[in-house]
């Protein structure tokens, strides 16, 4: 997130596409129901009517899978009615010229033929946020899991770039993440592009740095990502080692990466229980889980925060650092030998920029009325950042970029007459190997259905409550069938959570090329009762 | 701009648009007060925080008077002190009970604490009780409204800072009740469980159903039992990074509290950091390496032995494929120096950028 979490109560427009934010980050949410109480409008564009939609100004029930058009319709409409900041464009930008010339054929009327979304509504959407004396967008995976989640991305900077609207408080370009560390994962340099604090692995400065820090030259090309590692399995790949992530049930289309992890001579998983991936492995190591396990985490808004061990672990469980450092002893790798994670900690530190002014013991102390922590932490008397972009961008200025919408990896077919997106509810947690085991949750939601519109469910000769086939191009699931006005006509949606009803069987029909995020998001399907 | 004012004859300094009873606590001066959490806006129902202010003819409530220059308020007169006596002994008075656990909730102790501070062990008003108790299925929250109060924390913090607008007030005065729309159950209203009413509430009438359940099933542990250790940590679950304290008793997790003073939750939590905790001490916990063997299976192995596999497969695999045979996925849900050490053991081991974490999925 470019700014703070508490700025989420100041905006005047709040922008929220492709986040289920009640349901996937609910004490978030409660930040701008605030803003809402306060009288700020909010725009909320969503394939489905979630609850968000229903605390709305106004909802832009956009098709699945094209955001990019709606948000290139919303820059025409900001262009067209002058409602450029031409200071901040001149000020800290670069290529808003040709920017200028490429968004004046994307009208409204056109992005309507796309989106199905009115293009009066457009213009009132663009309007609100583009006259906003502090605009904010929010967005999560319904922005990043499509196949031009890039581009996606790049149209809300182009938003905020021509309005000026990054820098300020109760402004910003602000994903929410949605793992507890995953945010730290990317920081600690777990990337096939990136060391830790995200130095470019391909940056000659930076190379000479770490080959000098690990005593080891490391190839001077970026890796590979986990989707092209999965690819290769059993060609080139035979080996890995996978830290608390259950790849099988949370990847798209498992059948052809259970028979990828199936394929590697040599599979070690280190997790807290026999998870369905760790089922497949040759080694598999007990972890310490939250709770058990004293380190350091990052939120979503970069603030870095203390985990503590409350209570002991069960049996010989080891943390994951120890059990790390020990296959590497075994190995002869240098530089394993710790025997608490503060030293880990410490020196990920000394390597990061973004961390330089951190340590434990400072993240011990947590937030002070002095020390926020939340990188970048340059120096040892900094205070850490809420707001990045304040007065310049990290690169410079900041990039328009002439972005081209595109159909999703596949559209709906004869064949595969609906839209079926995908994503997570409130009451469980990806694929339920700590919610499932909650005493208590199953009351709020003891299984998965599929949320189909009540006129779909009679023209589909469905029936709701009772059991359907759901197929797409990679194979096929049974799900029961529950009628709600969420889903919109032709399009309906389902959770990941329940093992039972393994809906990424179904889905991995494209990634985006840079990313390599899967489009999780579109994938159509044909309904049948059964 | 720092205005002046007088607060027990000391003269103290306050900015515009603060309470008395804000100033009061800036100036460590405490003021008893029950329907009372700074994070709320002020309500003045329980008038517990009632003070002497200088030329005003009656008390008035400190924490909706807001503090103008030149003030010269008295916190602790007598006088005061007996109204806050009588104002609690009616309190008392009405509630079944007034010893709870504490692992009804962050503040379910509040009144017991003044009840203490008051010496007010023997009632001298008896009369009826009021708040009808509702049963409701529901695992998690307890609506246990003979203790009710009617101090509205529990409506106002599903208001105001919620957003959720699940509960509301029933009926008048003596037959106060606070309920959902059409008197039902929370599941079938707005309620998504996130536990603030029960956190909020000062005298345990929302309780947290679970912890006061496993605490009797597993534990044993006696409904007043106040020896409970709180560790300060971070909600496992979303990005948000919601502080909480782990409730833990004889070595298990009996229960969470949102930490208040959470930078990025302040008080708060959702449905899966209130209740969805015990995953950690399930029986299904992996206690012991597991090594594949020659049957196929899995099966228990020492530490030893399954380090020593582990590390022979990846020497193995090096020593006929090379260095760009081997990957490492690092987790988004262990702690950053597990992360680190994975890219670490990937570039400083194999020198490839062979490593990524589970963000694309």
């Amino acid at each position: 997130m470019s700014n703070p979490l508490v700025d989420m109560q100041k905006p005047d427009v709040i922008f929220c596409i492709g986040t289920n934010m009640t349901e996937c980050h609910p004490v978030a949410a409660t930040g701008l129901k605030k803003a809402v109480a306060r009288g700020a409008k909010l725009i909320v564009a969503d394939p489905r009517r979630i609850g968000l939609a229903e605390m709305s100004d106004l909802y832009l029930p956009l098709r699945v899978g094209s955001d990019t058009a709606l948000l290139l319709g919303m820059a025409h409409v900001i262009a067209r009615e002058g409602l450029i900041d031409e200071t901040f464009v001149k000020d800290r930008t670069t290529g808003f010229d040709d920017f200028f010339e490429h968004i004046s054929q994307w009208t409204p009327e056109w992005a309507e033929s796309i989106t199905e979304v009115p293009a009066k509504d457009i213009e009132t959407a663009a309007l609100w946020y583009g006259t906003a004396n502090r605009g904010a967008i929010y967005y999560t995976l319904g922005i990043t899991e499509h196949i031009c989640g890039v581009e996606n991305v790049q149209s809300l900077c182009n938003l905020a770039l021509m309005t000026g609207n990054i820098g300020r408080e109760g402004t910003g370009i602000n994903p929410m993440r949605g793992q507890n560390n995953i945010q730290g994962a990317g920081d600690s340099g777990a990337l096939p592009n990136n060391y830790p604090g995200f130095q470019a692995v391909t940056d000659p400065e930076y190379q000479a740095k770490f080959e000098a820090a690990y005593g080891k030259a490391v190839d001077l090309e970026k890796g590979i990502t986990k989707v092209t590692a999965l690819e290769l399995c059993g060609d080139s790949i035979h080996a890995m080692l996978i830290d608390g992530e259950n790849t099988l049930l949370s990847d798209p289309d498992r059948e052809h990466c259970e028979h990828a992890l199936r394929a590697l001579e040599h599979l070690v998983v280190i997790d807290i229980f026999l998870t369905e991936t760790a089922e497949l492995a040759d080694v598999v190591l007990p972890a310490t889980a939250w709770g058990e396990t004293d380190g350091i985490c990052t939120n979503t808004e970069r603030r870095v925060q203390r985990l503590r061990a409350a209570v002991p672990p069960p049996g010989d469980a080891k943390p994951d650092w120890w059990i790390i450092s020990q296959i590497a002893q075994r190995l002869g790798f240098k530089g394993f030998d710790y025997n608490t994670p503060e030293p880990i900690f410490n020196e990920l530190c000394e390597l990061s920029p973004i961390y330089a002014g951190l340590d434990w013991e400072r993240v011990d102390k947590g937030a002070t009325d002095i020390f926020n922590n939340q990188w970048p932490v340059p120096h040892k008397a900094h205070p850490g950042t809420p707001r990045l972009h304040e007065e310049t961008f990290v690169n410079g200025r900041g990039i328009f970029s002439n972005v081209h919408y595109r159909d999703p990896a596949e559209t709906i077919s004869d064949d595969f007459p609906v839209w079926l997106t995908t994503g997570r509810r409130l009451q469980s947690y990806h694929t339920r190997t700590q919610t499932g085991r909650s005493e208590g949750i199953e009351y709020l939601l003891s299984e998965e259905s599929l949320e189909v519109n009540p006129t779909d469910i009679e023209e589909w000769n469905l029936t709701d409550g009772e059991w359907c086939k759901m197929s797409s191009a990679r194979g096929s699931i049974t799900i029961k069938v529950k009628s709600t006005n969420r889903s919109p006509r032709g399009t309906v949606f389902a959770s990941f959570s329940f093992a039972d009803v393994p809906v990424n069987l179904l889905t991995g029909s494209g990634y985006d090329p840079i990313t390599h995020t899967a489009e999780l998001k579109v994938c159509p399907v044909r309904l049948e009762p059964l | 701009m720092k205005h002046k004012m007088e607060i027990d004859g000391v003269e103290v300094a306050f900015s515009e648009g603060e309470t008395i009873l804000e100033v009061a606590q800036c100036h460590q001066t405490e003021i008893p007060t029950l329907c009372y959490d700074p994070r709320l806006e002020p309500f003045g129902g329980c008038r517990l925080c009632i003070v002497e202010l200088e030329g005003a003819r009656n008390p008035v409530a400190s924490c909706t008077t807001e503090a103008t220059p030149g003030m010269v308020v008295r916190t602790a007169t007598d006088t005061i002190e007996a109204y806050r006596k009588t104002l609690l002994e009616m309190v008392i008075s009405e509630n079944r009970e007034v010893d709870v656990s504490p692992l009804r909730g962050y503040a379910s102790g509040e009144l017991t604490d003044l009840r203490d501070r008051y010496g007010l062990n023997d009632t001298r008003i008896t009369g009826a009780t009021s708040g009808i108790s509702k049963t409701d299925e529901n695992p998690f929250i307890l609506r246990d409204y003979e203790l009710c109060i009617s101090c509205y924390r529990c409506v106002r913090v599903c208001a105001e800072q919620e957003g959720d607008h699940a509960i509301n007030v029933m009926n008048r005065g003596f037959h106060t009740q606070i309920t959902t729309e059409f008197d039902g159950l929370l599941k079938d209203s707005a309620c998504t469980f996130c536990g603030q009413c029960i956190q909020t509430c000062p005298t345990g009438a929302l309780g947290d159903k679970k912890a006061l359940r496993h605490a009797a099933s597993e534990l044993q542990i006696p409904s007043t039992e106040p020896d409970i250790e709180k560790t300060r940590t971070i909600c496992p679950y979303c990005g948000v990074g919601c502080s909480v304290d782990i409730l833990t008793k004889n070595e298990k997790i009996v229960g969470i509290h949102p930490a208040m003073d959470g930078p990025a939750n302040e008080g708060a939590l959702c449905v899966k950091g209130q209740f969805a905790y015990d995953f950690v001490q399930h029986s299904d916990r992996l206690t012991t390496p597991l090594v594949r063997g020659d049957d196929g299976e899995l099966h228990e192995a020492t530490w030893e032995a399954a380090l020593d596999r582990a590390a022979e497969g990846y020497r193995k695999v090096h020593a006929e494929h090379g260095r760009h045979s081997i990957y490492g996925i690092a987790s988004g849900r262990a702690p950053s120096e597990a992360a680190y050490l994975m890219q670490k053991f990937i570039r400083a081991g194999f020198g490839t950028n062979y490593i990524d974490n589970c963000s694309r999925a």
